[in-house]
């Protein structure tokens, strides 16, 4: 096998249960984004333009639509004669087999993907940031400060610094100390979740993470502070760009709703870094006689015929006469319904809302109760739902049933 | 039947009536829709039929050609066996590298021919666009016995001004053909050739090689025309829509008929879907001032003006405060701010600055070639 200087692993386990009936059927990383894209196009576009060309995609959970949406990794121009994607379940080795028990597991279990291209660096990333990001300027930090681990940081508001995992550093920026939500904040260095390590360092301490019964086998709870302990050279790798975690329904709204603000700090449409995926065989949408968008994306395959106001149109969507869709994330083949007013929500694929409902309408007094932990105000419409006609979804609630409203039958 | 069917596309077509369309690309490589080339509707047509050998045979300006169909993975014929082959002109002993006609052409590529398993061949030109799948085609060609499969539908206008190899066929209630006009001056028949026949491949090279020993040029004229009494020739009906594109007004019609539902659905079957290159656009942004009215509008835009009635490819700019009316405005088109453009066709990558004014009309649009800057 050509050797390879680094190796990307691409964390994509995670079941996404904040992110409620959105992932159902499907892993995170496969969740649809930004009008055309699935969350994991991003760190596999970031990986190309930053000529990674080995990319290992570690999951356990719903496996089948990403392993359907990644293919031969053509789309992403990860088809390569040597390297390339690769989705890796865990699997059974002689008698012993097990799921992926942490995201250090994950990586352990995976020991043999990463050797066959004798790599010197390894970068570890996840499965559910939206950002644009050159990881081969962050190689060569790393390899500048002859580091055995760098992670990459963000400045965030000293307020919120207590909900993210915040690097104390030094002035070289090495990283003295890590802590994981710190309720008082000594630092606004917040971890991104992407970690460059030494390989053959990583791999010693993969392997006396594994041998350690009372580990959770957690790249931030374990490793990260077993090697600070140890002593070894850690860097800070700043990045000031824009970066998102769409780990949650409001944040995943948030980040959609980030495109299309008047000048987006996420730019689409840089020729020089474009963000890569599989695209549907549609054709150019159609705006209608009476359609219009006003600070709005919409994708090809739409059709639309009502009004749009601030709101993202995957492909295929359509929008029926008279119908008001704003604030609101349609994901693709959605179909919403002549006079029907969709505010402020995220409509699965393939759902529909049938002609004259409402969706995210203003909560009333005599509605049964639902718990909005999960959404806040944003009303989540599961993928291949239908949603009568006329009926009333009051805001924040989350629809998961076959049909919703009216009379049965 | 389908998988012993091979595709041939004929993409020498010359058309002075395409004026700048054709200057720097042939007529397959035509923009079309918003997102597509010419050729990539019966490329299409063929895949989606199941034919998974296709050859291409290109004369001139076939760069462009070249450059969107790269290695047919997009048609799914990027294949170990068959798939797509390109076939440019050479020269050898008896081949000058230019083609007189498409007798020439086909002569040239009757090695390509020979090598092809299949039994059946559908052959065609590159200037006409619909989307079907030539099943239905191939089993009458097969039950009626025919020699030659001549796929045509029914136009009922006639305008001279807008003729281009305009083959009539007078059919006899059989199906069976029994006169054909090249470019009539008053055609017999409505019913016009889609520029798609069906034969076996073997009485392709006989009629290919006889031609060549008469020094006959086309295919057409001097194959078809006078075979119709000595060959069992039939037609093929098509209710689909059809659209040639024979000059620039009929690709300005064409492209505006796309903007109706039926025109749409028809040319965009979901059943059997058009592919064409990927571009990895962006999805269409509208800014806070924009209005966009029955307009068909691709990826990679950024519409901050007014659109109306128009045709909007790839990465195409409206301008704050530009009024665009009537108008085809091909890829990465810029208009900036102010500008007011009426039944305008732009090429590609043209830029329109602030303030500028330009009208066309329907019968006469304007065209602005590829790159200028007004």
């Amino acid at each position: 096998m050509i050797k390879k200087r680094m190796v990307a692993m691409l964390l994509a386990g995670g079941q996404g249960t904040r992110l409620g009936v959105l992932t159902n059927r499907t892993a995170k990383p496969a969740v649809p984004f930004g009008g055309k894209y699935r969350i994991i196009d991003f760190p596999l576009s970031n990986c190309v333009n930053s000529g990674v060309d080995t990319v290992g995609v570690l999951t356990q959970y719903e496996p089948l639509e990403l392993n359907g949406y990644l293919g031969n990794g053509s789309a992403w121009d990860l088809d390569r004669n040597s390297g390339g994607v690769y989705v890796l379940p865990p699997y059974v080795k002689g008698s012993r087999g097990e799921w992926y028990s942490g995201t250090a597991n994950a990586i352990c279990q995976n020991i043999g993907f990463i050797e066959r291209y004798s790599p010197e660096y390894v970068l570890i990333l996840s499965g559910d940031h939206i950002y644009k990001m050159d990881y081969s300027a962050m190689l060569r930090h790393h390899m500048e400060k002859r580091a055995d681990a760098t992670i990459a940081v963000l400045q965030v508001p000293m307020a919120e610094a207590h909900r993210f995992g915040i690097m104390n550093t030094d002035a070289e920026d090495r990283i003295v100390e890590f802590e994981e939500k710190p309720r008082q904040p000594k630092s606004d260095k917040a971890s991104m979740g992407i970690y460059i390590f030494t390989w053959p360092v990583l791999r010693e301490f993969l392997m006396r993470d594994d041998r350690n019964q009372a580990s959770q086998h957690d790249f931030g709870k374990n490793i990260i502070p077993a090697m600070l302990q140890d002593g070894r050279r850690m860097f800070a790798y700043r990045f000031d760009g824009y970066w998102k975690d769409v780990g949650t329904v409001q944040s995943l709204w948030e980040a959609n709703m980030d495109l299309i603000k008047d000048e987006p700090e996420l730019n689409l449409g840089d020729k020089d870094w474009r963000i890569y995926s599989r695209s549907a065989i549609m054709p150019a949408h159609y705006m209608g006689r009476h359609g219009s968008a006003v600070r709005s994306i919409v994708t090809e395959g739409c059709n639309v015929d009502g009004a749009i106001r601030h709101s993202v149109l995957f492909a295929g969507v359509t929008i029926g006469e008279g119908a008001e869709v704003s604030d609101s994330v349609v994901l693709p083949g959605a179909r919403i319904g002549a006079n029907a007013v969709v505010n402020k929500a995220i409509v699965g694929e393939n759902a529909t809302v049938h002609a004259g409902a409402f969706v995210g309408a203003p909560p009333a007094e005599n509605d049964p109760p639902y718990d909005t932990s999960l959404t806040g105000d944003i009303t989540l419409v599961a993928s291949n739902t239908s949603i009568r006609p006329g009926a009333r979804v009051p805001a924040g609630m989350i629809v998961n049933a076959d049909t919703f409203g009216g009379k049965e039958g | 039947m389908t998988d012993n069917a091979f595709g041939l596309i004929y993409t020498g077509e010359s058309n002075m009536q395409l004026r700048e369309l054709t200057y720097s690309r042939s007529i397959a490589a035509v923009p079309f829709a918003g997102r597509y080339r010419c050729i990539d509707f019966i490329l299409s047509s063929l895949v989606n039929t199941g034919i998974t050998n296709v050859g291409i045979i290109t004369q001139k300006n076939y760069h462009s050609l070249m450059d969107h169909l790269e290695s047919g993975k997009e048609w799914d014929l990027h294949r170990k066996r068959d798939g797509l082959f390109i076939l440019p002109p050479f020269v050898t002993r008896d081949n000058t590298g230019i083609y007189r006609g498409t007798v020439d052409a086909l002569r040239s590529v009757l090695g390509y021919i020979r090598r092809s398993a299949q039994r059946y061949i559908v052959l065609t030109g590159s200037h006409t666009i619909y989307n079907t799948t030539f099943t239905d085609m191939l089993a009458q060609h097969i039950r009626t016995g025919a020699d030659v499969t001549i796929m045509y539908n029914e136009e009922a206008g006639f305008d001279p001004e807008d003729q281009y190899m305009d083959l009539r066929l007078t059919l006899h209630e059989s199906g069976r053909v029994t006169d054909l006009q090249l470019d009539p001056y008053r055609p017999l028949s409505d019913l016009q050739s889609c520029d798609t026949y069906v034969m076996e491949k073997t009485l392709l090279e006989y009629l290919i090689e006889e031609a060549a020993a008469h020094d006959y040029t086309d295919f057409t004229r001097d194959v078809l025309l006078r075979h119709v009494d000595s060959l069992k020739i039939y037609g093929w009906r098509y209710d689909g829509y059809v659209a040639r594109l024979n000059s620039l007004t009929s690709f300005f019609r064409h492209n505006m008929a796309v903007l109706e539902r039926a025109v749409r659905e028809d040319l965009f079957n979901r059943e059997h879907p058009i592919y064409t290159k990927v571009k990895d656009e962006a999805p269409a942004r509208y800014g806070q001032h924009a209005s966009v009215r029955n307009s068909l509008v691709a990826d990679g835009c950024v519409v901050e003006g007014t659109v109306e009635n128009s045709v909007l490819f790839r990465g195409v700019h409206v301008g704050e405060g530009s009024v665009v009316r009537d108008c085809i405005l091909m890829q990465a088109s810029d208009i900036h701010s102010g500008s007011e453009l009426n039944h305008v066709i732009l090429d590609k990558g043209v830029t329109v600055k602030n303030s500028r004014r330009l009208a066309g009309y329907d019968s006469f649009p304007i065209i602005v070639r590829k790159g200028s800057v007004i």
